[in-house]
């Protein structure tokens, strides 16, 4: 190991605490310095918790001097985005309309990280009630991406990628409605998991669309995204850890959706995407074209899902201080209450057709892969950007190619597969077949280091 | 309710609240609502379900997220 230790993945620091040869207290107090030393500039955290964290370090430490090991997130300082209840601690979803909340209890995900053994240092900065895809719209300044602090981490949870780039936090859960979790995976080079929907509950999440909201783990490896993922959903990480070896990239047969996923593509994120491929053709997997005839039609079956149901959530402080919500999440917001009932239902039979040509094109296939996003990191506060010589909304550019997946509630990955030549990072995506997350994972930990260059 | 009758409701709706930043938000919203209409949706019969499929069912079979 040369890296500084909370820089490495939970995976080579877990068996290290376990045996007392790294100590839950320093590795937290050095995530701490790194947030001293880098935040103020990059706006990764709204709340950071020092001391209460290094009190549950000592408490740890004590445990494994005790010989008692929870597992593998024993004493590792992780944090989560601030959409997530943690008792005692304000849930702002990085917004002033939630001035003065504190939480009176943990959210289930909380709890579960917590009785699993990890420190929790803080909530993380992410777009205003996670309403947005750049993390610029936040009360508490716009997150700044650390490859280049000139463009957006994306969003919404774009503090957990930024905390985990930068040794922060070891790890992070985030949410993800329309690719919350793996926009910003994919565009600070870190791993994110958006398991199966229904599969880790949200009790105790603000919600942004109830049908399409999913919590999920950020970490820096597939391996690491696993362990959090048992633990989220609930799974004594005893009986799985350690985790079984990578299975074989031989035999794999991957599916490649093309049409809308390929016509607007930033020609660097298309030569990163087309490296990825070759290389797990060359490591023995079968790679094939798929179709999803109807996939061009996603964004209006999104928009008129996700704007009446955001609406409905916030209906009550948009009457009560619309002043207190950013510009642009207000006029969304306001936005959702004029889509029709009609179109509403008309989307949601929509979203069974395509759930339902999702499960074909991955009939035969162990995964489908296509590019996270189809630009680098965007300069923060662009509403536009050129993309192969044609100008291109932003948002409908970063939601392009993963809000397909909320829609239909299969489990999705994004790894990360290198970097443009300015030095943005790129994302591959992986979807698994409906309710299989951890099949998803096991195809995902045999590509891994063939794609992460 | 056509899409253009919509419009002008909303559009007026808005105004009358003062929202006058919502015009082209609702000008692209009205674009996607005709792309959503127009898609022909409701002219793809469901295939029928393989055994066991009702156990993996997704969110847009109205199953609890929560």
């Amino acid at each position: 190991m040369t890296a500084p230790l909370h820089f490495h993945s939970i995976t080579e620091l877990a068996p290290l605490i376990a045996a007392g040869r790294v100590s839950s207290e320093d590795l937290t107090r050095a995530c701490l310095e790194e947030i001293e030393a880098h935040d103020r500039a990059l706006h990764a955290f709204i709340t950071v918790l020092g001391a209460s964290a290094l009190a549950q370090a000592r408490e740890l430490d004590a445990e494994i001097a005790a010989g008692r090991c929870r597992g593998p997130l024993h004493g590792v300082p992780i944090s989560l985005k601030d959409l997530i209840d943690q008792a005692g601690v304000p849930t702002t979803a990085a917004s002033r309309v939630r001035e003065g909340h504190v939480a009176g209890s943990d959210a289930v995900v909380t709890a579960r990280l917590r009785d699993a053994g990890a420190v929790l240092i803080g909530k993380t900065n992410l777009h205003e009630f996670a309403f947005g895809t750049t993390s610029d719209d936040t009360a508490f300044g716009a997150v700044r991406n650390p490859h280049d602090p000139s463009r957006s981490p994306g969003g919404s949870s774009g503090g957990s990628a930024v905390a985990l780039v930068t040794g922060m936090s070891v790890a992070s859960v985030g949410t993800d409605t329309g690719g919350s979790i793996r926009i910003p995976s994919a565009a600070c080079g870190i791993v994110g998991l958006k398991p199966a929907w229904g599969e880790v509950p949200c009790d105790g999440v603000v919600p942004l669309c109830e049908s399409l909201d999913h919590v999920g783990p950020m970490a820096r490896s597939v391996a690491d995204a696993w362990l959090l993922y048992l633990v989220l959903r609930g799974t004594p990480t005893s009986a799985q850890w350690p985790l079984p070896a990578p299975r074989p990239v031989t035999g794999l047969r991957l599916g490649v959706p093309r049409g809308y996923f390929h016509e607007v593509l930033d020609e660097e994120v298309r030569a990163r995407f087309a490296a990825s491929l070759a290389w797990l053709r060359q490591a023995g997997a079968q790679v094939v074209d798929v179709a999803i005839a109807h996939a061009a039609g996603t964004p209006p079956v999104y928009l008129h899902t996700s704007l009446p149901e955001a609406a409905a959530y916030h209906a009550e402080s948009l009457a009560a201080a619309p002043e207190r919500y950013t510009r642009n999440v207000r006029l969304r917001l306001e936005l959702g209450r004029y889509v029709l009932a009609e179109d509403y239902v008309r989307a949601q039979a929509a979203r069974a057709v395509l759930r339902r040509e999702v499960d074909a094109a991955l009939e035969g296939c162990d995964a489908l892969v296509l590019p996270t996003l189809p630009i680098p990191a965007p300069p923060v506060g662009a509403a536009s950007v050129e993309v192969a010589g044609t100008r291109q909304p932003v948002r409908a550019m970063m939601l392009r190619l993963t809000q397909l997946f909320n829609l239909t509630g299969h489990p999705a990955i994004s790894l990360p597969i290198g970097e443009t030549a300015g030095g943005l990072p790129c994302g591959l995506q992986m979807v698994g077949r409906p309710g299989d997350t951890e099949g998803l994972l096991a195809v995902a930990a045999a590509c891994e280091s063939r794609v992460m260059a | 309710m056509t899409v253009e009758e919509w419009m002008a409701a909303a559009s007026a709706d808005a105004e009358r609240r003062g929202l006058a930043d919502l015009a082209p938000l609702l000008e692209s919203l009205a674009e996607s609502t005709r792309a959503l209409r127009h898609a022909g949706w409701e002219r793809i019969p469901p295939a029928p379900e393989p055994p066991g499929a009702a156990d993996r069912r997704g969110p847009s079979d109205g199953g609890s997220p929560r």
